[in-house]
């Protein structure tokens, strides 16, 4: 199987969307001569032209607005926010208008519409672009929302979330674009709601999202050498829908649930989660679920202060041995 | 001081309160335009009438609680919405702010339908989902009502970045209030409209006020036509109390739009003869300056010039409005036989759903109990009677209306939603796609 980056698996998905339908089109801001912010687009517009390569002005809500209109039309734009900070001022085009259109209007038009964004902390990025946004989306009924961790899920959810006739806010994470990992050759579309079980194990469920689904697996590599637990690691892979079942059957196994995401805490991904678990598998549960998160601040910019405001390694550890505790 | 003295005379263009940006150049009340054919003519004063008619009858029925939320009337301004529709052909399309009625009335979506949606009907137009300010009729290219203030003009770009991609020549009207000048949206949509020289017309109905703040207290330049030009897109006014000036001259923005790729604006000139809502103890406006605009009513005025110009007998124009009385009340017999929505219905079309996404989870109806989306959408026994305890809260309709969706009408659906690239989506079919 061929290995490529994270960001070639998403070009490879473009290509081949645009190639296999000619409705698909790109536009964002800078995607076209810049070739992308984080070179996702790189090549497209000598490939495709400028009618389906567009490069936009700096107007975040309209370029979103103008996708939804496209795709009320039948188009499948494909729209690139450069962070998910980015994606709040178009906020209104995405949650009053891409996500309510088709409930709110009878079914009478669809709005199939890709928005890519990547999200996360560690370039020293500041306040202002490193946050983890995937709570919010979570929130809204008429979304779909995708947070590939790998280079084989970023190309087959991205071509899922191209075809699909739902609106998809489809999550990058920074540090990712450059990691290497196997990508089928020829593969398809991979669905959405299908979580992805990264390492079996019968003492503890991790559940890991975005970036934090790599960092939790290498949690689970040291858990088994170090404590002798052994981490079943599940990558949701897709918010909505969530593969609750897969999560649950885990949880009923190893009797533990430990959520890891790099979001703010209060209202989170992991506090829906455990929500969840404890309503649903509340008599299986041998402690209580913890969550790993992001620290409650706006994302600092100093190097050593950032580094402490978002999860690494040793946080797993410690909340998985902390449901160990008090046995 | 400062803020009082803005009030008083008003900024920027110094327009006095009341007053418009050089009125006197738009020369209401007098004749612009040679009459229409006869059946033109007639045709644009019996759309005016029903949309009056509608109008009056709305607010009737929200007094007496079958309307629910807001109801914006659009009384006063017909001439604007009849004469700009007017303009355009069958396949052009139209969106509207969330003072819509008479948009959808005039571009064809069947008053029934658009009182039943009202009512908050299985019958209206957006299925009882959207309600006053979000009607929506594919068939009739009219792409919806839109609850935002200046959140529907980005949309519009992009229905008509979709008519360009997919060279169909077809083009859009894209209305918006005069308080939607004064969002980013604004900016944004016209720079990229022209930029990209997109087949769209943006129509201003400005009624001088944004729900309650006049224009001169909102916009610091009131010659609105002026807003979009430093944008790329050219501005041109006209008199929104003659449907004759408002064809005429959005029939000549449609034709550079279309021909030619650059997009225009158009601000019709209006009145708005009642409150912003029916919230609305309009105490922002005195009632002689009501009563002076009320002289401009442009039915009034059009039927009188269609009788003195011997086009119609006087007594045609008292039939027409009967048959427009006629029509409303048909309407709301209509809507109120309608059925509220299943209740299994609530969670209809929230998803398209493909072989990509089968289903997706929420927790039903505020039980515990988890619901599987579309996979299973008989929610369990428990979700279900929790909702009709909710639905009754409501204190309308009986207990036919709480009933479960049957299995047999759940199977129909599911044959008729499958997936797919099709705009299967007619508003009256009944599907759940």
């Amino acid at each position: 199987m061929p290995t490529m980056r994270y960001r070639e698996a998403l070009n490879q998905a473009l290509r081949e969307e645009m190639h296999e339908d000619d409705k698909v089109f790109v536009m964002g801001e800078d995607i076209g001569v810049f070739q992308g912010a984080f070179k996702v687009t790189a090549g497209l517009l000598e490939e495709f032209g400028e009618k389906r390569v567009r490069d936009t002005p700096i107007s975040e809500n309209t370029i979103v607005g103008m996708g939804v209109g496209s795709a009320m039309l039948g188009l499948r734009p494909v729209v690139e926010l450069m962070t998910v900070n980015f994606s709040l001022l178009a906020m209104d085009q995405i949650v009053n208008h891409a996500a309510a259109i088709h409930y709110m209007f009878g079914g009478q038009v669809k709005v199939p519409m890709v928005i890519r964004m990547p999200q996360g902390a560690g370039h020293q990025l500041g306040p202002t672009h490193s946050h983890c946004f995937e709570a919010f989306y979570l929130h809204v009924p008429g979304l779909l929302v995708a947070v590939p961790s790998t280079p084989a899920d970023a190309k087959g959810l991205l071509k899922a979330a191209i075809r699909d006739d739902n609106p998809v806010i489809f999550i990058e994470h920074e540090t990712l674009y450059g990691q290497r990992g196997e990508v089928p050759e020829n593969g398809g579309p991979t669905r959405f709601g299908e979580a992805a079980v990264r390492r079996e194990g019968n003492d503890v469920t991790v559940i890991g999202i975005s970036r934090m689904a790599i960092t939790a697996q290498k949690a689970a590599d040291t858990l088994a050498e170090e404590h002798e637990i052994e981490a079943e690691l599940i990558d949701p892979r897709t918010l909505r829908p969530l593969d609750l079942d897969t999560i649950l059957d885990s949880v009923k196994k190893t009797n533990r649930a430990v959520i890891v995401e790099e979001g703010w805490p209060h209202g989170g991904v992991g506090a829906n989660l455990a929500a969840l678990i404890q309503e649903q598998a509340f008599d299986w549960l041998d402690a209580p679920v913890q969550r790993v998160t992001g620290a409650d601040v706006p994302m600092p910019y100093s190097k050593p202060l950032e580094q402490a405001a978002f999860p690494h390694e040793e946080h797993v550890i410690q909340a998985v041995l902390a449901t160990f505790r008090d046995l | 001081m400062a803020t009082r003295q803005k009030t008083k005379e008003g900024n920027g263009d110094g327009v006095a309160p009341g007053e418009v940006a050089k009125a006197e150049e738009i020369r209401f009340g007098e004749v612009k335009h040679d009459l229409p054919d006869p059946e033109t003519c007639r045709t644009v004063l019996s759309k005016m009438m029903l949309i009056r008619r509608f109008e009056e009858r709305a607010g009737e029925m929200y007094a007496k609680a079958k309307i629910g939320g807001f109801l914006h009337l659009c009384i006063g301004e017909e001439a604007t919405i009849v004469g700009a529709t007017q303009a355009l052909r069958e396949s052009d399309y139209l969106m509207s702010t969330y003072r819509e009625h008479g948009q959808a009335i005039a571009r064809g979506t069947h008053p029934d339908a658009v009182m039943a949606e009202l009512f908050g009907r299985e019958d209206g137009c957006s299925r009882g989902r959207g309600g006053s300010m979000h009607l929506f009729d594919w068939d009739k290219r009219f792409l919806g009502g839109y609850g935002i203030v200046g959140g529907s003009l980005p949309l519009s770009a992009g229905v008509a970045l979709a008519c360009d991609y997919l060279e169909t020549g077809d083009a859009i009207l894209s209305m918006m209030g005069d308080g939607a000048t004064n969002q980013g949206t604004f900016g944004e949509t016209m720079n990229l409209a022209a930029l990209w020289s997109l087949p769209v017309v943006f129509v201003i109905i400005n009624n001088q006020f944004g729900m309650g703040t006049a224009l001169h207290r909102h916009s610091a330049v009131t010659d609105l036509s002026l807003k979009s030009e430093g944008f790329g897109v050219p501005g041109t006014r006209c008199d929104g109390m003659d449907a004759l000036d408002v064809h005429a001259v959005v029939s000549d923005a449609l034709a550079h739009a279309r021909d030619q790729r650059k997009p225009q604006l158009v601000e019709a000139v209006t009145y708005r003869y009642r409150g912003h809502s029916m919230a609305d103890p309009e105490e922002y406006r005195s009632k002689e300056e009501v009563e002076e605009w009320r002289g401009r009513d442009p039915i009034q005025a059009f039927a009188k010039r269609l009788v003195d110009e011997g086009v119609i007998e006087q007594d045609e124009v008292e039939k027409l409005d009967e048959e427009a009385i006629e029509t409303v009340d048909g309407s709301v017999k209509f809507a109120d036989k309608s059925p509220f929505p299943d209740l299994d219905s609530l969670y209809d079309n929230v998803y398209v759903f493909t072989d990509e996404v089968p289903a997706w989870w929420t927790v039903d109806e505020r039980t515990p109990e988890v619901h599987r989306g579309e996979r299973e959408r008989e929610a369990g026994e428990l979700p279900h009677e929790l909702a009709e305890r909710g639905a009754a809260y409501a204190g309308v309709g009986d207990q036919q209306a709480r009933q479960r969706r049957t299995p047999r009408d759940q199977d129909a659906e599911d044959e008729q939603q499958g997936p797919g690239e099709d705009e299967d989506t007619s508003a009256d079919d009944g599907g759940s796609g």
